[in-house]
């Protein structure tokens, strides 16, 4: 099935924001104003957009700590969250939780967490009471390689399976954790979507960092769910092109080989989907350039609202921890 | 001797005790070819080989639990988490298990058994990246928890805490990994577990604190006629150590970065005022953090306790 043209724009233009945004925070890390440690997922794009374009407005998202991708996709306000990472109150977490704690219910958003595989189960949860109320919408979370070796995800699995429950798992597999590549921590036999299986959860594998293929089997993925197929988990390869945490290239560690980078960085989700836009005439250079403009002069807008909002008061230190 | 931040000295203790017992073997997430996320294990995995120094899966409970399984049966395993906050799955391997085992074999298995995990604010991280729960894990009988506020008494207490035939917590304040330097010695040497420290010697008031609020103890007591002792182990309490100050001085004011209700404080609170209350000249105060989840980045400064904020207790223990 062909990919429509407007969609095709849609898909550019969201991997192309999350890009540019990702590049100007970057830039703006360096100022040192940012006080909070951030997960870049620059090279990662292809996964959130792919699958969010594919839910409904209803069906929530669960992220992890690389969470910028997943919120901006689902349509999170950038201004809230360029706020969050300053810490001012306008964040959406109200500047308490930074980078990792992105928080939005207005758009679904149900939340990241800085502990690995934590989302995994709630996300399971929400599934469930979606499934008891009748409610149609379907429970996403984001999860990464690493994720999958905590015992929470072979429990949160079981549990889906168990239940039929609607709940969508996307594992976006950029084949490391920190410092540690996969072949120091799982079996080079392994497959994680095969595994996923084995626990009673359909699965399949995709090319991560091509958009329209992670859009289309998120499309039949969520139909399947929608008709009460059961949990399904996608298995999206990628590549993160920054250092684990932080602003930075760390390829001089020496934990993954420079070529290694460079070989992924030519299947770059979005230059390449934009040099074929370009090609089969769906957009032009300049069109490109004008949108790359637009959003650079978006986030500094953001950057500026965030710089002149509020720090949380200290009387806000104890608000929220119980019902008021 | 050399002149090292606490970072350097944890890596120098590991590696003065891999070297003298092949029993001593690193595990955790990233410990090994990039000597983890603090750098602590740095250059062991060179030095010791992979079988010593070992990559793990991302996964906290079976880290735990596979060191419980190693120290039972003949190894000296140190692992580390990454922070304090991840090692929340591990709880249930180091409670059910590495504190029991001993007594639950009448003696037959020991678990001698360290993990080392950052704890604390001052790197201005939100929520799970500065936790300081240190009061949960004394809570539980069976494990040591060990804290240390330099350098030089890093080195000195892990290297105990390696040694020790029952399982340790070893919290290393984030705050002090690379904001200090002392000196330490080249070779090995310890600093017995289960006592605490005079740092200052003083009659009117006791300051007490441990790790990353050592040094802002210290900062408040002068000016004042204080003794400030540092803990460095929590569990077990070295309650003589407190005693013979409180009897001196009849004033204690406790400093915790960890929030209020059933902190540590409070055991040694209670404590105090069940074998010194004739002794105390005022009721007992803690400065310690705000019972709520610490926050990012500007109210971080308000939620851990200033020079100013133990002043002003020690103040109002004066003038009681
Ligand atoms: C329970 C827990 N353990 C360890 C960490 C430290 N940590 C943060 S992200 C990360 C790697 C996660 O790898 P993966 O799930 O593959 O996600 P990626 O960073 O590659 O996107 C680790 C070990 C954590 N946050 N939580
Ligand atoms: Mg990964």
């Amino acid at each position: 099935m062909r990919t429509g043209n407007n969609k095709r724009l849609a898909f550019y233009l969201e991997m192309l924001r999350i890009r540019v945004i990702e590049e100007e925070l970057v830039r703006y890390y360096a100022e040192q104003e940012m006080r909070c440690p951030v997960h870049f997922c620059i090279g990662q794009e292809a996964v959130p957009v792919g699958v969010c374009q594919a839910l409904g407005g209803a069906d929530t998202i669960m992220s992890n700590h690389r969470s910028h991708g997943h919120y901006l996709a689902r349509g999170g306000d950038l201004r809230r969250m360029v706020a969050e990472l300053y810490g001012r109150e306008t964040g959406c977490a109200s500047g308490k939780g930074g980078s990792m704690h992105l928080i939005d219910r207005s758009v679904n958003f149900l939340g990241a967490t800085s502990i690995v595989a934590d989302t995994i189960p709630i996300a399971v949860g929400v599934a469930f009471a979606n499934k008891l109320r009748r409610r149609k919408s379907v429970s996403v979370v984001f999860f990464g390689d690493g994720a999958t070796e905590e015992g929470l995800f072979y429990e949160s699995l079981n549990f889906a399976a168990l239940h039929r429950l609607p709940v969508f798992f996307v594992c976006e597999n950029n084949l490391y954790s920190v410092y540690s590549p996969l072949n120091v921590r799982q079996p080079a036999s392994r497959n994680i979507y095969k595994v996923a299986r084995s626990l009673g959860v359909e699965s399949s594998r995709v090319n991560g960092n091509d958009v329209e293929a992670v859009n289309r089997a998120s499309a039949s993925a969520l139909r399947g769910i929608r008709r009460g197929r059961g949990p399904y988990l996608l298995e999206a390869m990628t590549y993160r092109y920054l250092e684990h945490c932080g602003p930075n290239c760390d390829i001089e560690l020496g934990y993954r080989a420079k070529e290694e980078l460079e070989q992924w960085k030519k299947a770059d989700p979005v230059a390449a989907y934009e040099r074929k836009l370009i090609r089969e005439s769906v957009i032009s250079k300049d069109y490109a350039l004008k949108a790359r403009n637009r959003i650079i002069k978006e986030v500094g807008e953001a950057v500026r609202y965030a710089k002149s909002s509020a720090y949380p008061e200290a009387d806000r230190l104890m608000m929220d921890v119980y019902a008021q | 001797m050399a002149n090292l931040n606490m970072v350097q000295a944890i890596n120098s203790a590991l590696r003065e005790e891999m070297r003298r017992d092949g029993d001593v073997i690193v595990i955790g997430e990233d410990v090994g070819a990039d000597g983890g996320v603090f750098r602590a294990t740095e250059g062991l995995l060179h030095e010791f080989g992979a079988e010593r120094v070992m990559d793990t899966p991302l996964a906290e409970s079976g880290i735990a639990g596979a060191a419980v399984g190693m120290a039972a049966y003949g190894l000296k395993p140190v692992a580390e988490i990454q922070f304090m906050g991840f090692i929340y799955p591990a709880v249930d391997q180091i409670f059910s298990h590495a504190a029991r085992i001993r007594s639950r074999s009448r003696g037959r298995f020991t678990c001698p058994l360290v993990i080392r995990t950052p704890y604390g604010a001052g790197i201005k991280a939100p929520e799970l990246h500065s936790e300081s729960t240190e009061a949960m894990f004394c809570h539980m009988q069976g494990i040591k928890v060990v804290v240390p506020s330099g350098p030089y008494n890093a080195k000195g207490l892990l290297i105990s805490a390696i040694r020790d035939p029952d399982p340790v917590i070893f919290l290393e304040s984030t705050r002090l990994y690379r904001s200090v330097k002392e000196e330490v010695p080249e070779g090995e040497y310890e600093i017995p577990l289960g006592q605490a420290r005079i740092v200052r010697e003083g009659t009117e008031v006791t300051l007490i604190a441990w790790g990353g609020m050592l040094r802002k103890a210290i900062e408040a007591s002068e000016g004042f006629d204080a003794e400030v002792i540092d803990m460095m182990t929590l569990t077990p309490i070295d309650e003589e150590a407190i005693y013979r100050s409180v009897k001196k001085t009849g004033r204690v004011v406790i400093v915790h970065e960890a929030p209020k209700t059933c902190g540590f404080g409070a055991e040694l609170s209670a404590s105090i005022a069940e074998y010194a209350m004739l002794h105390l000249k005022s009721p007992i105060f803690r400065v310690t953090g705000y019972d709520t989840v610490m926050p990012l980045p500007k109210l971080e400064d308000y939620y851990v306790p200033s020079a100013d904020r133990i002043r002003r207790a020690i103040e109002e223990a004066m003038k009681y």
